[in-house]
């Protein structure tokens, strides 16, 4: 298995090694294409970036990769699986996991309570099993909640604010659980839509660090949208970037940095 | 005054932590035994004893709407619709409504030589529960793709149409020359519950009734506990805290959404047969649209989306509309030399009694944990912690 991977870049567009492979989609919502036909390849065990100025259809992108959106054409794959057309509890179901641009955490629930519902889709508790709690449901609802604490621990929340409402935690402390309920769903691919935004160079430093121990510690795949180019450089080993819904350069960090196209669609054509 | 306050949850915590852990269990028998013995302490067919047992009722009302609305958080203003089938559930099962069958299923002697169907009063609470959550599916579906206001449209027209079914239904055959419902004549006769060695219930001695509808609270409310602290409770709360997070960490939406309204529909299904054979009649002038709202009203007095706050305001709305008004405070006007009662005006007194707990206490009655935390708990913290905080730089104290 490992032999296979490459755990480093240069990843070859071999389709075999891909985990989530997006095939020409489109999004238009009305006459506004915010998606046009793009193509995107994540290789399994790597850190993948998606950046773009505002508008792009960066979370457009996600949200079709993640079935709140269906796509008004081409084909999302996940490692064999056609999930194209497969509601978004489905594709978590599969190993897709996400977290919001502007945190969308249960506000009226605990940070362990948000971790948990994280772990709904890997429960098997029904009505019946509920009302009734055998054994097993017991258990299951002991060994969510264990896990969860595990979770919250390891992205670095401190223990006496488990069990405070996730609307009255500081807005770091908001992010971090936002990444334990999107992992308390045990995925295969993560997607992080700009984890870093509202934080310091150190936090923004910090994350980035994280994000590689979380790739290694949980076998994870990543596709990150982000904005600080220190992080998407520091970070990814493969850059894909979107300008007015197209794929306009892809490739490492370096070389996406020096294309012509991608300054141009970030400080605008030089006259 | 915040000092006090934090005093007090210091020391409430102090208690919880000293309390042996079986202490709520053994709070919880010691509630149902005085719930129990609690029908010996009145007449047995005391106005008090007829209000205590329509308290209950409606607090397995508020409890299955509390489901819906609290812990999904889908505003549903047909409610009346389940108490309508419930209802009707016991005249369809329960009585010589469908006069050319001869159904009898463990029934009183009396019953089981009389045509219809007739089958025990247990049996017409599942089927009642049963087709009560069929019916909150149907009417859960179209609501699917709304949310907020347009859900509140749409069972509110559910409701009103369950309704005037109702009303109408005399005219619908449904073979024999049998009709759907009785409409304003109403289903008279219907049986009262019977079980085999302790015989039919009468109307003069209430008690029975208690215990029936209480066994029936105690039911609902063990259910509703589960399902609360469940997978199932926590994924209700997600989707009406935010619906797109919700689904994106694998909560199927249909089958959630629909759970929540099937299981809060079966619950007014269960209050509702339990009224038809209480009022010993079904008649579509009972479920009217105000009914919908008077439930809603006991679980926002309650405290909306607690469970306890459910019961709470179920049972303060019944006394005060079966008991306060009507037997005690009834004469108060004209003894004050006006010309009318309080009984006509009780409406007036329920719109009244909103307003003031909506301006003085809008989490309810019996908050939920999670409300009471949002609305104090912090905010005591977080002075503690201003309070703390070194003084400003230029000696400012």
């Amino acid at each position: 298995m490992s032999s296979i991977e490459a755990p480093t870049p240069p990843a070859p567009p071999a389709a075999a090694l891909s985990v989530l492979r997006a095939e020409h989609i489109t999004k238009t919502f009305g006459g506004l294409v915010a998606v046009n036909d793009v193509s995107l390849d994540i290789p399994q065990h790597s850190i993948v970036s998606l950046i773009g100025p505002n508008g792009a259809g960066k979370t457009t992108l996600f949200n079709m990769l993640t079935g709140l959106y269906r796509p008004t054409e081409g084909r999302i794959v996940l490692g064999e699986r056609d999930i194209t057309h497969a509601r978004p509890d489905v594709i978590t179901r599969h190993g897709v996991a996400r977290t919001f641009q502007n945190i969308r955490l249960f506000g009226a629930m605990t940070a362990v309570e948000n971790v948990m519902v994280g772990h709904h889709a890997r429960m098997k508790a029904g009505l019946f099993g509920s009302i009734f709690r055998p054994p097993w449901v017991g258990r299951e609802e002991r060994e969510t909640r264990e896990h969860a604490r595990e979770l919250l621990a390891y992205v670095g929340l401190r223990k006496p604010i488990f069990d405070r409402l996730a609307s009255h935690l500081p807005y770091g402390d908001q992010r971090r659980v936002e990444i334990a309920r999107a992992l308390a769903s045990q995925p295969k691919v993560l997607l992080l839509d700009e984890p870093t935004a509202g934080m310091n160079p150190q936090e923004s430093q910090a994350l980035t660090e994280f994000m590689r121990a979380m790739r290694d510690d949980l076998k994870l795949t990543i596709l990150l949208i982000e904005h600080d180019m220190k992080v998407v450089m520091g970070v990814s080993e493969r850059v894909t970037v979107l300008d007015y819904g197209k794929k306009i350069a892809e490739g490492e960090p370096a070389v996406v940095r020096a294309d012509p196209g991608v300054i141009e669609a970030y400080l605008g054509k030089q006259a | 005054m915040s000092e006090l306050r934090a005093q007090l949850r210091e020391w409430r915590a102090a208690v919880d932590k000293r309390l042996p852990p079986w202490s709520s269990r053994g709070l919880a028998i010691f509630f149902i035994v005085i719930g129990i013995v609690l029908p010996f302490g009145f007449g047995s067919s005391s106005a008090f004893m007829n209000a205590t047992i329509i308290a209950l009722a409606y607090a397995v009302m508020s409890l299955g709407l509390n489901i819906v609305v609290g812990f999904a958080g889908l505003l549903d203003l047909g409610y009346v619709a389940f108490y309508a089938l419930g209802a009707y559930s016991l005249g369809w099962f329960g009585s010589g409504f469908f006069f050319k069958a001869q159904i009898h299923v463990l029934v009183s002697a009396v019953a089981s030589t009389l045509p219809g169907v007739h089958l025990n009063f247990i049996l017409i609470l599942i089927a009642a529960a049963l087709i009560c959550a069929a019916a909150g599916t149907v009417i859960g579906l179209p609501t699917l793709r709304l949310r907020g206001d347009y859900i509140a449209i749409v069972t509110l027209a559910f409701g009103e149409i369950i309704g005037d079914v109702a009303v109408n239904g005399q005219s619908v055959p449904v073979g024999g020359g049998m009709t759907l419902t009785a409409g304003n004549l109403g289903i008279s006769a219907v049986d009262s519950p019977y079980f085999p060695g302790i015989g039919s219930f009468g109307l003069l001695d209430l008690r029975p009734w208690y215990w029936l509808i209480f066994a029936i609270l105690l039911v609902v409310l063990f259910v509703n506990l589960r399902l609360r602290d469940s997978r199932l409770g926590r994924a209700w709360i997600a989707l009406r805290e935010d619906e797109v997070a919700a689904v994106s960490m694998g909560i199927p939406l249909v089958k959630t959404k629909l759970l929540a309204y099937a299981i809060g529909a079966a619950f007014g299904g269960m209050s509702g047969a339990f009224f038809g054979t209480y009022y010993t009649e079904v008649n579509a002038g009972q479920f009217q649209f105000g009914f919908s709202i008077f439930i809603l009203a006991m679980v926002i007095i309650g405290g909306l989306g607690s469970i306890w706050g459910a019961v709470a305001g179920g049972l303060a709305l019944g006394y005060i509309n079966n008991y306060l008004i009507p037997d005690v405070l009834n004469t108060i006007p004209a003894k004050l030399g006006f010309n009318f009662q309080l009984t006509e005006v009780e409406f007036g007194i329920f719109g009244f009694l909103l307003v003031i707990m909506m301006v003085l206490r809008p989490q309810g009655l019996i908050p939920e944990r999670r409300r009471r935390l949002e609305l104090t708990a912090e905010i005591g913290a977080e002075d503690a912690q201003l309070a703390e905080a070194p003084p400003l730089p230029g000696g400012v104290t």
